[in-house]
């Protein structure tokens, strides 16, 4: 991965920018010795990993707002960090950066029930979020897998889904407001316990934008009440098209579930070999979980399982428990570790129309065969969202090169088919040099035309995103101008 | 009249003067300069019933797109109101005016704002070039979300010239309890109480001139009767009165709520309030209308006021804005259709314009700071 020269002259004033930061920051905020900076050298990507210069760990807006002043008075280039769960690469740092955690702040500044929102700093974790405020019956809505360990922050940057969002949308959809530190240190208030914005979305434009135009301190989070109950039910066919065409009937019949996944053979295998979920050996499984009273999931069941057996099903299970729910769940939940007990595998979430479902997974398995690597999918069929897990051997020399070069010609198929290259990860390092792929010259132009307002200095998350040929012309300016 | 998207680039890049950007012009205010309507851009693009989207050029408009969408059973979930009655205007709403306009109606408490169903836009920037963001899936992070830049940016960023957005299942059926003798305090308690139940009350409204707070369940029959009466035990406690309506006057009261019925050819301005529901019913005291509504739970306060009357100053400082939907030139000028913006953000929006729209010719005056 071709990452920009460090700048050697930020690299000979570490030790000045390490003493500024020390005057605004606590003695164990700083982290500028070789052998502790390693820990920050990668996130869940670990294909890359570069040492940062410092690590800094911020407990307030106003120690951000510090931090930030003093690397835009350097010249010092920043990268966010939110837990580091990361797959795309978004929190990579450069040899010459300041990483900015902000695993510090992870407060409940504020819960308000009755406007149902809760204000946090962005360094709690997605899961403590809801934790916070289940007792009472509500909770946060996007649910990515990390959810356990990522961050809201980094929810935030990089929009993050989960497998609940075809009813609850992903974060874009249940942020109202932010406080946000630009580069240059100021603090600005966006949104906030209202629900629409008063001028141009700005909100809606710093989700997604993977910390590249400033570092979101405190977030306010619309909460919900809880369902009464959900469940789900199990059905496997004996081929692919079959099964897309019943989650194309299911969506059109007015049911709207709350989860569709689906798992191929592949993924079927390995997981029955790992979590034993007792699931039918079949080409293709989807689950359908559904929410509301018994009376009224009973019902909304009893519509999908008539869809269902249109399409000949060769196996059929309705849950009437929470534990033969957590039976259907265990498999897909096992998936990426049933996955990765097999071999090291890596993990695309490319999102394609649901219509392209049968040609996409049929081209798939044709690519498998020519690069001789195997692939499962496992996904959110509900939105399209997939999930191919490519396996390869990292101790096989030449073998992760040839992975990334099928995952490439996999998001290639997913841009040519109406999708686009990622669907929840972000862009990241990861999908960077793809971006040509999906968009033309004016379309990356108007984006980083955003980045140029924001951060005129290109100093936030360098070298993410955008590829580097586009934004090469931009950064040398901007260094010029430093 | 513009006939294609490589047109439109052609007329923005050759424009010596500011431009004035229309869908339908149905909203009674535009920004100065030469008219330049999209409605030419017309028609439906790709509609997929099974993949819940449909992509649309921009001056397709609304009611042609809602039949289409009838067929299939499906709806616009965010239910955009028509601003025709409550302006006094003419014309014809477009869904590149909707979205431009982040238009929601009583539903974006349930499932979202018109922005949350924007998939994808096409769009022609100030010097010309045309630019696409999104596209026509349901999840999408490749790059910065422009898609939400544009949406509420009121042609003051580029002109639309295609929308790709989700579309959701017309439900069964509908029906709504409505809450009886409820001042304004008692009725968004009351509403909140209702919102934070598990019952997924998809609109929430009250209006004091009746005294009675109206509360819209949607779905299959049974689940509809049964969320009926919960709601109703949730509320026992609060409100004394309670009834039901059936599903076509409940139909017929939202489609008014929508478009604000209650103030078609009535005198005075009209103003839309965007605040935290809690704070609402202290906002409306403070304001002194004429007469106000309310929607979205508390959420969103339609007000009517003295012509002329200055509704920021009387609200001060609070967490949300207000915003000039309906008054004579004169008043639009003096004190500006949209709420001015903290400094910081103000600089952020100044500096979005200058980037998308160099020369400052799209919809001049309109989303500024009032003179």
């Amino acid at each position: 991965m071709e990452m920009p020269i460090p700048d050697a002259d930020v690299l000979a004033r570490k030790a000045r920018v390490v003493a500024r930061l020390q005057s605004v920051l606590p003695p164990d905020a700083v982290i500028h010795e070789e052998r502790e900076t390693k820990a920050y050298e990668c996130d869940a990507l670990t294909a890359y990993k570069c040492p940062p210069m410092v690590a800094v760990l911020p407990s307030s807006t106003r120690e951000v707002s510090d931090v930030l002043r003093i690397c835009h008075q350097e010249g010092v280039p920043v990268v966010p960090r939110g837990s580091g769960t990361s797959l795309a690469g978004g929190a990579l740092p450069t040899a010459d950066c300041v990483i900015l955690g902000v695993a510090r702040m992870n407060d409940v500044i504020e819960t308000d029930y009755d406007n149902r929102l809760i204000r946090v700093q962005t360094g709690r974790t997605n899961l403590s979020v809801t934790g916070a405020v289940e007792t009472d019956g509500f909770f946060y809505a996007p649910d990515p897998s990390s959810q356990l360990a990522c961050a809201i922050a980094g929810n935030i940057a990089m929009n993050s889904g989960g497998a609940h969002c075809l009813k609850y949308g992903v974060t874009t959809n249940n942020l109202m407001g932010v406080t946000m530190v630009m580069m240059d240190g100021e603090v600005v208030e966006i949104g906030g316990g209202h629900m629409d914005a008063g001028g141009l979305d700005l909100l809606g434009l710093i989700c997604g934008s993977e910390g590249q135009l400033g570092v979101v301190t405190e977030a306010t989070l619309r909460i919900l009440p809880k369902p009464e109950g959900a469940r789900p039910v199990l059905m496997g066919f004996d081929d692919n098209e079959v099964a897309g065409a019943c989650v194309s009937d299911i969506i059109k019949a007015g049911v709207l579930p709350v989860a569709i996944e689906f798992m191929d053979r592949p993924c079927i295998e390995a997981t029955e070999a790992f979590a034993k979920a007792g699931y039918p050996m079949c080409e293709a499984l989807l689950i359908v979980e559904v929410e509301g009273s018994d009376a009224e999931i009973d019902h909304q069941l009893s519509l999908i399982m008539e869809i269902a057996r249109r399409h000949n099903p060769v196996e059929l299970r309705e849950s009437t428990s929470a534990e033969e729910s957590a039976a259907i769940w265990l498999g897909r939940k096992s998936a990426f570790g049933a996955m990765g007990q097999i071999n090291d595998y890596m993990c695309l979430d490319g999102t394609i129309p649901v219509s392209s479902l049968p040609h996409v997974l049929r081209r798939i398995g044709e690519m498998s065969e020519e690069y001789g690597l195997k692939v499962g999918n496992v996904f959110h069929a509900g939105d399209g969202n997939m999930h191919p897990l490519i396996l390869f051997d990292a101790n096989k020399p030449g073998d992760l090169e040839l992975c990334e070069a099928f995952g490439a010609e996999i998001l290639k198929l997913c841009v040519e088919v109406g999708g686009c290259l990622t669907g929840e990860h972000g862009v990241g390092i990861e999908k960077r040099d793809l971006m040509h792929v999906q968009y033309a010259a004016a379309d990356l132009e108007a984006q980083m035309a955003v980045k140029d307002v924001f951060d005129p200095a290109w100093l936030l998350n360098p070298a993410k995103v955008f590829p580097l040929d586009a934004s090469s012309p931009r950064r040398s300016e901007a260094l010029a101008a430093a | 009249m513009i006939g294609s998207e490589e047109e439109l680039a052609a007329v923005v890049a050759d424009a010596d003067g500011p431009l004035s950007v229309r869908g339908g012009g149905t909203r009674g205010f535009a920004g100065a300069g030469e008219v330049l309507s999209v409605a030419g851009l017309s028609g439906i693009t790709l509609y997929e019933p099974g993949a819940l989207t449909m992509v649309a050029q921009a001056g397709t408009p609304v009611a042609e797109i809602e039949a289409a969408l009838a067929k299939e059973n499906q709806r616009l979930a965010f239910e955009p109101m028509d601003h025709r009655g409550v302006v006094g205007s003419t014309g014809t709403p477009t869904i590149g005016g909707v979205f431009a306009a982040n238009v929601s109606g009583p539903r974006r408490i349930s499932v979202g704002a018109a922005r949350d169903f924007l998939l994808g836009v096409r769009f022609v920037d100030g010097q010309g070039s045309i630019v696409k963001n999104g596209g026509r899936v349901m999840k999408n992070v490749t790059g910065y979300d422009l898609v939400k830049l544009m949406a509420g940016s009121f042609g003051t960023l580029g002109v639309l010239s295609e929308v790709s957005f989700k579309v959701l299942p017309r439900p069964e059926t509908q029906g709504a309890l409505v809450l009886h003798g409820l001042d304004d305090a008692a009725a968004v308690a009351a509403m909140s109480r209702a919102m934070g139940s598990p019952f997924e009350v998809s609109g929430a409204g009250y209006d004091p001139e009746t005294r009675r707070a109206v509360l819209r369940l949607e779905g299959f029959e049974d689940s509809v009767s049964y969320r009926l009466a919960q709601v109703q035990d949730v509320l026992r406690s609060q409100v004394s009165e309670m009834s039901v309506m059936t599903a076509e006057d409940s139909t017929a009261y939202w489609d008014g709520a929508r478009d604000v019925a209650a103030f078609h050819g009535a005198e005075g301005d009209v103003w839309r309030v965007s605040c935290k529901p809690s704070d609402a019913p202290g906002l409306a005291q403070a304001a002194g209308a004429e007469a106000h509504l309310y929607d979205w739970a508390g959420g969103l306060i339609w007000l009517r006021m003295a012509a002329g009357c200055d509704l920021r100053a009387r609200l001060g400082v609070f967490d949300g804005h207000a915003t000039l939907i309906r008054a004579d030139e004169a008043t639009r000028a003096r004190l500006g259709v949209f709420q001015p913006e903290a400094p910081g953000v103000a600089k952020l929006t100044a500096g979005l314009r200058k980037r998308f729209d160099p020369r400052g010719i799209f919809n001049t005056g309109l989303m500024d700071a009032a003179a």
